[in-house]
């Protein structure tokens, strides 16, 4: 096509891309986002006063906790990165959406029905009992088939794609689409009992169960929590900063490496197991060898900041992402120290690991899912900007507040934990019994169950403003003092 | 392929010439500290994977230049740690229990060694101080269902209660109520004269004459109760499975026969020895 040649990609016009579907996503998103925060401070105050439960199955710490999890990940964080990722893959591939509007429904639509069809099992009781892979075989396929139509869409669009090149970001969504797909097929591979029935058997057993369960588990944090969400935030902070990303050979590099090691590293969750001693080996170095690689990508989102800090003082939700990279930075510090077998053997099981992994699902997650919304919630309703940005600094300080109380709490009580476990009197003989240890926790249970009611109260006010954004016409919109952002 | 390799005047770098909806990328260079940072995390890995266990292959795995293994590490730990109580340990093995309470030295370990084998064995159903609850005795008062001197308490321990151990303590209290001995109303009678014995009720000459026929041969007259049949003391107002009318009703109806695991074959003659020592100065033993 000579003529579509010598024409640039500003002078051509944009394709009519599909938006009713992350419309749908964002509002989703918060939706979900509360009900983690909300199940989640319910468990917390469980653990503080056990009487919670009120003697009731379905209001049980141990089907409550998986509600929760399966809430702020593959609800909350999932519906973020389905919305994100058709937002993103059509803009950067400047391209309609590849199956167009039916399929982005049947990918958005079948992922909610995946998430309650799960949860009433969790409810139900209906559960294989692997971390973070819980549902039973039946809504395993049915998310496998949600799941391969998410990457033909995403793969249709990249391959129609106008750009001669793929920008960075869809190469972390589309290893994060691949992977996932490939480690809850091999995790969850099971018998079932009969085709009527929910009950099935898992095909591993024993050391091999709990690597592969683990293989698994980590490299959803790997893959999930960590690939996709930066591919989320390689396009929404050079938007929302209106700057170029500070590398992009940087960019190649620590994405192949990060892909390459993360996928070796879930050993290090079995450290001092029955696993092989040579495995743990090999999950803690290639552990320690990931630190880099994930930094690759806070320097690279911290960087591009470079030449407009100032933004960080006028828009709050560009605050949220960059404070959302500190956190990975910090975190992807935090774990490879914590994958160290002398570190580990004082960490492992205690509320050390509770508190990582919120640093990580709170600070990094949580706060890149708040700033991407708080840019693409104005855009796709064709608004200025967001109803308040008073309330986007309002959410911003109350959640970091949380956050803060909540990690804090988790280290003192985690590492205090730790120390109990392991301590010997001046006879050779353990000091402390787990309930001690337990009871020296609770004031800890506490301030946690604060951190995470300020965190559930930031998220109240932002589904307030999202509310107020999209519901109030364009002409009554306050914009303050807020410069407005480069489209 | 349009590229326009521009140069960004904040940073003085030039971008790579693409541009995606208005995103551009400066070619900046590697930071040389991130660089140097992977390399060193890279040396680490490969001085620790020839120092320990690590590459697999098809019928084994590289072994490692310490020659480290996690079981011998524990192997080791554990034997250090018996090596380091030997003395101790051998000296409370070789002497008996009256012994043990007469050496101060040998007592202040025992104590000690009791206590730690108690909160991780017999806390779970005894309570972290001894106090017991529903089911499973206070082990701080001085009602002994077995027996509370020192003695008795260790065989108590070392055997257990209605278990499969050969030494078991064994008795067996009839389901009057389930296999039809008495009527429903006559468990109520006997009922409250249990509860009468400890003033709780009035009791009617039907109650005593059941009792009379039916629980005096094990609970002995009075319910002072027999330590050598385990029939605990029904009238010192202390209840194993609660006081209510309705709880003994219950015990009388359904008989309760609770059970303790024998805990010979799992903790050595030295721990349980201690566990005795422990359990006997927890305040009511004799």
């Amino acid at each position: 096509m000579p003529s579509q040649a010598v024409l640039t990609a500003d002078q051509r016009p944009a394709p009519r891309y599909v938006e009713d579907v992350i419309r749908a996503a964002a509002i989703l998103t918060m939706f979900w986002g509360i009900a983690a925060f909300l199940v989640g401070v319910v468990i917390a105050a469980q653990l503080v006063w056990p009487q919670l439960s009120f003697d009731s199955p379905y209001l049980t710490f141990g089907r409550l906790r998986p509600l929760h999890t399966s809430a702020a990940i593959f609800a909350f964080g999932g519906t973020a990165l389905i919305g994100t990722a058709f937002h993103v893959v059509q803009r950067t591939c400047r391209a309609r959406l590849f199956g167009g509007e039916p399929l982005a429904w049947f990918v958005l639509l079948g992922y909610q029905f995946f998430i309650l069809a799960a949860a009433l099992g969790y409810l139900f009781g209906i559960t294989q009992s692997k971390e973070y892979a819980e549902p039973e075989w039946f809504v395993d396929l049915w998310l496998t088939i949600v799941w391969v139509a998410y990457l033909i869409a995403y793969v249709g669009t990249v391959i129609k794609r106008e750009e001669p090149h793929i920008y960075v970001a869809n190469w972390f969504y589309l290893a994060f689409i691949i992977t996932i797909a490939m480690l809850h097929i091999v995790n969850n591979l099971a018998l079932p009992v009969s085709i009527t029935g929910t009950k099935s058997y898992g095909a591993w057993s024993g050391v091999q169960d709990a690597m592969i369960q683990w293989w698994y588990g980590h490299n959803a944090v790997g893959f999930f929590l960590t690939a996709a969400f930066l591919g989320m935030m390689y396009y929404y902070i050079p938007k929302a900063a209106n700057r170029p990303v500070y590398s992009y050979r940087l960019s190649i590099i620590h994405f192949w490496s990060l892909v390459f090691l993360y996928i070796w590293a879930g050993p290090h969750h079995l450290h001092y197991t029955s696993l092989p001693d040579w495995a743990q080996t090999l999950g803690m170095t290639f552990s320690v060898m990931l630190w880099m690689p994930s930094w690759g990508g806070m320097i690279n989102g911290l960087m591009t900041l470079s030449g407009a800090w100032d933004k960080l003082r006028t828009d709050p939700g560009l605050r949220f992402s960059v404070t959302a990279v500190g956190f990975y930075g910090m975190s992807t510090f935090e774990g490879p120290v914590m994958s160290i077998k002398a570190v580990n053997s004082l960490s492992h099981y205690t509320d050390w690991t509770i508190g990582h992994v919120h640093s990580g699902a709170l600070g990094w997650v949580a706060f890149i899912v708040f700033g991407t919304l708080y840019y693409l919630v104005p855009k796709m309703w064709n608004r200025p900007a967001m109803w308040s940005t008073r309330l986007i600094s309002w959410h911003y300080w109350i959640a970091t507040v949380g956050i803060v109380l909540y990690i804090t709490a988790m280290w003192v009580s985690g590492i205090m934990q730790g120390l109990m476990w392991r301590a010997y009197d001046e006879l050779g003989f353990l000091q402390y019994s787990f309930v001690e240890t337990v009871a020296a926790m609770h004031p800890f249970y506490l301030i946690r169950l604060l951190g995470g009611v300020c965190f559930l109260s930031g998220g109240l006010i932002m589904a307030y403003n999202m509310w107020r954004t999209i519901r109030t016409e364009t002409e009554t919109l306050v914009t303050q003092t807020r410069p407005a952002l480069a489209a | 392929m349009p590229t326009k390799i521009e140069k960004d005047t904040l940073s003085g770098q030039n971008t790579t010439g693409h541009e995606w909806d208005g995103v551009k990328e400066l070619n900046t260079p590697l930071p040389t500290w991130w660089v140097y940072t992977f390399y060193a995390t890279i040396a680490f890995a490969v001085v620790y994977c020839a120092l320990y266990p690590s590459w697999p292959w098809l019928t084994g795995h590289t072994q490692g230049l310490l020659g480290y293994s996690s079981r011998a590490e524990l192997r080791q730990e554990l034997s250090a740690q018996a090596k380091e109580r030997a003395g101790f340990v051998d000296r409370i093995r070789a002497a008996s229990l009256a012994d043990i309470r007469k050496d101060p030295e040998l007592f202040n370990f025992a104590m000690a060694g009791g206590r730690s084998a108690f909160q991780t064995n017999c806390m779970q159903c005894h309570g972290a101080g001894g106090g017991g609850s529903t089911g499973f005795p206070n082990l701080v008062d001085d009602d002994w269902i077995w027996g509370g001197s020192i003695d008795q308490i260790y065989a108590t321990i070392e055997h257990g209660i209605r278990n499969s151990d050969d030494k078991s303590r064994q008795s067996m209290m009839p389901r009057f109520g389930v296999d039809g001995l008495l009527t429903g109303a006559q468990v109520a009678a006997v009922t409250d004269y249990v509860l009468s014995l400890s003033g709780k009720a009035k009791a009617t000459p039907e109650g005593a004459k059941i009792f009379e026929e039916q629980c005096v041969a094990c609970h002995k007259a009075g319910g002072k109760g027999d330590q050598e049949l385990g029939a605990p003391n029904l009238a010192d107002g202390i209840w194993l499975y609660g006081g209510s009318r309705d709880a003994i009703y219950r015990s009388i109806f359904y008989a309760r026969n609770g059970s303790m695991p024998a805990w010979s074959g799992r903790l050595d003659e030295a721990t349980m020895k201690m566990l005795a020592v422990y359990v006997h100065s927890l305040g009511g033993a004799r």
